[in-house]
């Protein structure tokens, strides 16, 4: 099963470099998903299917992670559909394939039990996405592509040495060196501390430039920004919940070790940091992408805030992970189409796209009440259970921060988003004969219901996993 | 054994602060496959039995980052026309020293605090570190885009270095992995800076200004 969740989407990849049709090769994105999604729920629901090797198998937070990437691309895959056929002037061979190769090599990394391992898929999906950035093949593409590349090289890199230092721990602390994370949790006790805090350290930077936490965010806003809307849901809620499962891996180490207090501290500051530094950019942002670019910032912040809490708040950043995926694919998907209908990303033009596009407008305006943790929606529910966390455990500074980088974040995001929404549109603004067709409103609707649905009801067998997932963690 | 593994780390540090002070990107690329060739050669040297995954993956490194990459550097270098460095943020001379200061350094505080630790570990950290942080100041001080991947390139020979320590930890299958993920990269980024040779006639990363607040 394993092998069926890596090796097809890479298969389809492979394919989608020899079929010559530019028509009907994005269609090669729902069949990857599609099939994925469907092994993805026989694995759910046997879990004799869950290991594969002790390489490759699935515990409760690897497979609240896959749920959750599997569920953004089976939307998002609709989506490309018919995104790619409002762009048939350029070729998508390279786009698709990208799209696809990503899904298998995202799996990987979710499956990865060898901390090595896990490392080269996520490197790997480093160097698929970027093709996607450079879509559009614009100066301001390349742009965003470069610095994609280059700043989220270093930080891997960083990763791969700070994975170093952990298999030294190990050695430092008389033990074998391994890079198998059971392995890893027993030796743990024994592992040379000083290694091991410098290890995390390396890590938290590495991943931590992959999952867009601030200071090491800075090609985010570009790279979101010049994306195409459906990359950008891909890269906010994929390959961000892929380093923080590389995370949250570390974390469990350096627990076991008997150090999570200072874990704690590091993660709760970079939350902290990152809510901050989101909070300021987003205030008197025009740029309507890169207030969702700064937005992924701030949750980003949210989830490694709520593992540094700890206990109901590391349920909630849990439970996060998926709202802030979905979220975000009614955000960024609903921003793509009111980006196409005005051909400009800036709130001084994009005015009125109630007007213009009623549908996509909509879910712009209620997946940003969603992420905002807006009741009755789920990131509510996250959110609350950080709070209530926070505030329970007796982090009273770092609740009462984390309201009101939540209040600012409101307000800011709202002017934008109620600048783009409101109104009308701009006279000098050409007419578009853009219009919400089915692939491209409904995948944004679809998110915006599961993550009302959720808001709503959690279904046991969800609550269940997220339970089981937070005592794991807890070793 | 040893006399020689001492020589060849030595001569990786040499070259790190060669490359650092050096303006000629072609000098440079060489520089780094001289480095690649030093690291295919060490795990070699370091066991008394070779097993045939050793050998596989001295010979699977030696040839990417000695022959293929420097290749594909040299021909992205030869498509974009240029030839050298224009001021540096930090000029060579100065850069070198940076380099060689932190180098001595590295070794004397590792000599200081990990006294514990024995064989070849004692020359291999150090000199893993000291690469990395000359591959992150050339990294940081050039504007060429061809030079920060240069960089980029040394980083990661640091790092390598330093999975020599963990032979067992790192399976065939992975290392393999890695030094594809290597090879990949410098695949994209050879044509990310060729596009960017297009767009902005120049390879001046500070041309690349117009996304900001």
């Amino acid at each position: 099963m394993a092998l069926l969740l890596i090796l097809f989407p890479l298969g389809i990849a492979g394919l989608a470099l020899v079929i010559p049709s530019n028509r009907l090769r994005p269609w090669l994105l729902p069949v990857a998903a599609v099939l994925h999604t469907a092994v993805t729920l026989l694995v759910l629901q046997n879990p004799d299917r869950q290991t594969y090797n002790t390489w490759l198998m699935l515990d409760p937070v690897s497979t609240i992670i896959l749920i959750t990437v599997s569920g953004l691309f089976f939307l998002a895959s609709f989506y490309a559909v018919g995104y790619l056929h409002h762009r048939l002037e350029r070729s998508n061979r390279f786009f698709v394939a990208s799209l696809s190769a990503f899904l298998g090599l995202i799996s990987l990394a979710i499956w990865s039990h060898h901390l090595g391992l896990m490392w080269v898929a996520i490197e790997g999906t480093t160097l698929v996405t970027a093709p996607l950035i450079y879509f559009n093949k614009s100066k301001q593409s390349i742009e965003a592509t470069w610095k994609y590349l280059l700043v989220g090289s270093v930080g891997i890199a960083l990763a791969l040495l700070g994975t170093f230092f952990l298999a030294y721990s190990a050695i430092a602390g008389g033990k074998e060196a391994s890079l198998d994370l059971f392995t890893l949790l027993t030796t743990a006790p024994d592992m040379s501390k000083l290694w091991l805090k410098s290890a995390f350290i390396l890590l938290l930077v590495g991943y931590g430039t992959k999952m867009g936490l601030a200071p090491m965010h800075t090609w985010k806003p570009d790279a979101y920004g010049e994306a195409p809307g459906v990359v950008g849901a891909i890269l906010a809620g994929g390959v961000t919940s892929g380093a923080f499962l590389a995370l949250l891996r570390m974390y469990q180490i350096v627990s076991a070790a008997g150090e999570g207090a200072f874990a704690s501290r590091l993660l709760v500051f970079m939350g902290l940091f990152s809510m901050l530094t989101a909070a300021i950019f987003m205030i008197n942002q025009r740029d309507f992408k890169r207030t969702l670019a700064y937005s992924s910032v701030e949750h980003m912040g949210i989830l490694v805030l709520g593992v540094g809490i700890g206990g109901l708040a590391l349920w909630g950043a849990l439970f996060h992970v998926m709202m802030n995926a979905f979220t975000k694919g009614t955000l960024f998907l609903s921003a793509g189409n009111i980006h196409r209908a005005y051909k400009d990303k800036n709130t001084d033009a994009v005015q009125g796209a109630y007007r213009r596009l009623p549908l996509s407008a909509s879910l712009f305006l209620a997946g940003f009440l969603a992420i905002t943790g807006s009741p009755p929606f789920g990131p509510f529910i996250s959110e609350f259970s950080i709070l209530n966390g926070a505030f329970g455990s007796g982090h009273f500074v770092a609740g009462s921060l984390f309201l009101l980088f939540l209040l600012v974040v409101f307000i800011g995001m709202g002017i934008t988003v109620l600048k783009v929404v409101q109104g009308r549109v701009p006279p000098e603004v050409e007419h578009s004969e853009y219009r919400d067709s089915f692939l491209t409103a409904f995948p944004p609707l679809a998110f915006l219901l599961t993550v009302l649905i959720l808001g709503v009801y959690i279904p046991p067998f969800l609550r269940d996993l997220i339970t089981q997932a937070v005592s794991f963690l807890g070793n | 054994m040893n006399d020689i593994l001492n020589v060849l780390f030595v001569l990786i540090l040499t070259l790190n602060l060669f490359a650092l002070g050096n303006g000629r990107i072609l000098s440079i690329i060489r520089i780094v496959a001289a480095q690649g060739v030093i690291l295919g050669i060490i795990p070699l040297l370091m066991h008394s039995e070779l097993s045939i995954p050793e050998i596989i993956s001295s010979a699977a490194a030696i040839s990417l980052k000695a022959i293929i990459i420097p290749a594909m550097m040299t021909k992205a270098l030869r498509d974009v026309k240029i030839k050298r460095e224009v001021e540096p943020l930090v000029g060579l001379l100065p850069s070198t020293i940076i380099g060689a200061l932190a180098t001595a350094i590295t070794f004397l505080a590792f000599a200081r605090w990990n006294t514990a630790v024995e064989g070849h570990a004692s020359l291999i950290i150090p000199t893993s570190i000291s690469t990395v942080i000359a591959g992150f100041i050339l990294l940081t001080t050039r504007f060429k885009a061809l030079s920060q991947v240069l960089g980029y390139l040394v980083l990661e020979n640091g790092i390598y270095i330093f999975s020599l320590l963990l032979i067992e930890a790192i399976p065939l299958v992975v290392e393999m992995g890695m030094l594809l993920d290597l090879f990949v990269s410098v695949f994209v980024v050879s044509i990310i800076t060729n596009h960017i040779n297009r767009a902005f006639s120049s390879l001046d990363t500070r041309k690349l200004a117009t996304l900001k607040e």
